[in-house]
């Protein structure tokens, strides 16, 4: 990397890292909500958009272990996907 | 003595202190390993554990750590003559808190990264962590406080600080958004955002604004202060990309252009120095230099919120344990070299002795505006012109107390809205309830200090060092309590511990004693809970020092 290359660099660096952690805690908060939206259908919460969030039920299906676990269920709430 | 050679001298001992006390602290005492995996490589989760360039790291610490207390102490502390203080700062930086920076990034590295109030807990008691969580709530009490007032007495004074202050809030969301919705690289937004800063310093000459004489029968500073809180309950609900973070970046580039024009400065037009080096004449009413000196200046010399910023964030970003000596070491002589600028701005930057006297009519008074009008002289002879200068300082001191109150009324929500979760107040848990009640104590701290205009605000300086000065006394306890487990010797740490907490703790019977005489009951309350905070540190240092004594001459034994 060049000298300029390096200082641009060290620039970004040092905007995003004090507040890379607050952020990221930030976006996990929205992912959550999205996560209600996504499954709330199949805990009894009847939801609007069922017909669209059904679609995002595969992708989203990987990080649900670690969702439900931040929810403070140890185990899978739901039936019908049982990943612990 | 002219300031060239205080600013060699100054700047002088720190270096020494750097290149020879912190290698003997880093290699015999904490005994850093370049081979010793750090948290952010062990625990590495790529959002709060990420190991970071060590200068980028220096950046972080040094301006999440200088701020406006680094002006205001030194700037009301020259009452008592220039050499009192240039001793502290320089033999503060150099033996108190570079120690105390440094160690308490060693101690966090060493345990997990965990904060110095979490250690607290695990090497001294659960009591003595309780009672870290009260200093802490007062600390950010008083902070935000007499921020607030800092603040509103410059917006009175400086009617040409007000466009480019508020400004700076209009710029700071102009980035955040280019950064986090356009995706633009941080390099022109900072060149563009700085320019129209300074851009808005010589409209707002043009165009100074005040308040009303008079609105709802509040003074002019009575209403800022409510309009800064106002503002720092909302900045406080924003997320932090859009607010918090491009004006804590604003501040760094403000900082590093503040120290460098200001030494430049003085090392073009070397003014001589002007204020005495001992004040014999000191007005009615100064308090004796020993203890207030140590609690006046707290940030500069020795300050426990370093101890939080290190061992909070800077630990966790930590990419070889060798570099903790680099970053909390020479982030406290950047904080120094603040402190250093300041007393050379205040006690030099006057034509003569009487206009200084003119300025320290009684003790509170100078700070901020001291530095202002000093500083304002002094950055003059770079061919500024004068008033532009003086703005430009305002400003700067201005926004660091500004960023400082936007964190620290966030900071003080969360603490609320945890005790709601504690004590299952659901009202509490709320954002906007926690919100109102952070802002309300503040409120009441800052007019209940000062009366109705709220502009005595300044009594609760020394209270705020005395609390800053407790919580330093209980980061340096827990670091000896770590060097004597492992049966190092503590005594370069336990004797700034005792010598902080003993002069905190004179200066809070002798301010109880002041308050009490004046008749101001509600400091006299908050001073007694500093009193009895700092009888407990003591209690608490002696168990516990007691206690892994013995342990170790039993370990010994065996």
């Amino acid at each position: 990397m060049t000298g300029f290359a390096t200082a641009r660099a060290l620039l970004a660096e040092f905007y995003v890292a004090p507040y890379r952690g607050a952020i990221a805690r930030l976006r996990r908060d929205e992912d959550d909500l999205l996560m209600l939206f996504v499954f709330s259908e199949l805990m009894g919460v009847s939801n609007p958009a069922a017909y669209f969030t059904l679609e995002l039920q595969p992708v989203l299906l990987d990080r649900f272990h670690d969702w439900h676990r931040r929810m403070g269920l140890d185990h899978s709430p739901l039936d019908g996907i049982k990943c612990c | 003595m002219n300031a060239i050679i205080l600013a060699t001298l100054g700047l002088g001992t720190m270096f020494l202190g750097y290149r020879f006390y912190s290698k003997f602290i880093a290699e015999k005492i904490y005994r850093l390993d370049p081979d010793y995996a750090t948290p952010a490589h062990a625990m590495r989760d790529n959002v709060d554990y990420v190991p970071t360039h060590r200068i980028v790291l220096w950046g972080h610490h040094f301006t999440a750590v200088a701020g406006a207390a680094p002006i205001i102490g030194p700037g009301i502390a020259i009452i008592w003559g220039w050499v009192p203080a240039f001793i502290w700062v320089t033999l503060g930086t150099v033996f108190f808190a570079g120690v105390h920076d440094f160690g308490s990034i060693w101690a966090s590295v060493r345990n997990k990264g965990k904060s110095i109030g979490a250690l607290t807990g695990d090497v001294v008691t659960q009591r003595a962590r309780a009672l870290f969580m009260i200093v802490i709530f007062l600390l950010l009490l008083m902070v935000n406080a007499v921020f607030a007032v800092t603040i509103s007495r410059e917006l009175v004074e400086m009617p040409s600080a007000v466009i480019p202050v508020w400004s700076a809030v209009a710029v700071a969301l102009v980035i955040g958004v280019l950064i986090y919705k356009a995706g633009v690289h941080i390099l022109w937004p900072t060149v563009v955002g700085t320019t129209l800063l300074y851009v808005a310093i010589y409209f707002g000459e043009i165009m100074p604004l005040s308040v009303p004489d008079q609105f709802l029968g509040m003074a002019p500073g009575a209403q800022w202060i409510v309009i800064l809180f106002i503002y720092a309950a909302t900045a406080s609900m924003l997320p932090v990309w859009l607010l918090l973070q491009p004006r804590d970046y604003i501040n760094g580039i403000q900082l590093f252009i503040g120290l460098g024009l200001l030494y430049g400065a003085v090392m073009f037009a070397n003014p001589t120095i002007v204020a005495p080096a001992f004040n014999t004449d000191l007005p009615s009413g100064t308090p004796p230099l020993v203890p207030l000196l140590f609690v006046t200046i707290a940030c500069g010399a020795i300050s426990g919120f370093h101890g939080l910023v290190g061992s909070g964030t800077t630990s966790k970003q930590l990419d070889k344990e060798t570099d903790a000596r680099f970053v909390g070491y020479l982030g406290s002589f950047g904080e120094g070299a603040l402190a250093l600028v300041t007393i050379i701005a205040v006690s030099a930057g006057f034509a003569s002795l009487a206009e200084w006297k003119a300025v320290y009519t009684s003790f509170g008074e100078g700070g901020v505006r001291a530095f202002v009008l000093g500083g304002g002289n002094i950055l003059a002879t770079l061919g500024l012109p004068l008033a532009f200068a003086q703005t430009l300082l305002t400003v700067m001191a201005v926004l660091f107390a500004g960023t400082t109150m936007d964190a620290g009324v966030r900071l003080q929500r969360y603490i609320v809205q945890e005790w709601g979760v504690i004590y299952n107040i659901t009202p509490l848990q709320n954002g906007y309830v926690a919100t109102a009640v952070a802002v309300g104590a503040c409120l009441t701290l800052a007019f209940g200090a000062g009366g109705a205009d709220g502009s005595g605000g300044m009594i609760i300086w020394p209270l705020f060092g005395t609390t800053n000065q407790l919580l330093a006394g209980l980061t340096l306890l827990v670091i000896s309590l770590i060097l004597v487990k492992q049966g190092r010797p503590s005594r370069y740490t336990l004797t700034p511990m005792v010598f902080v907490t003993s002069m905190a703790f004179l200066s809070a019977l002798y301010q109880l004693w002041n308050l009490y005489t004046s008749g101001n009951y509600f400091l006299v309350f908050i001073d007694l809970l500093i009193i009895g905070a700092a009888v407990f540190v003591m209690l608490e240092a002696a168990s516990a020092l007691l206690r892994e004594r013995r342990a170790a001459s039993a370990a010994k034994a065996v």
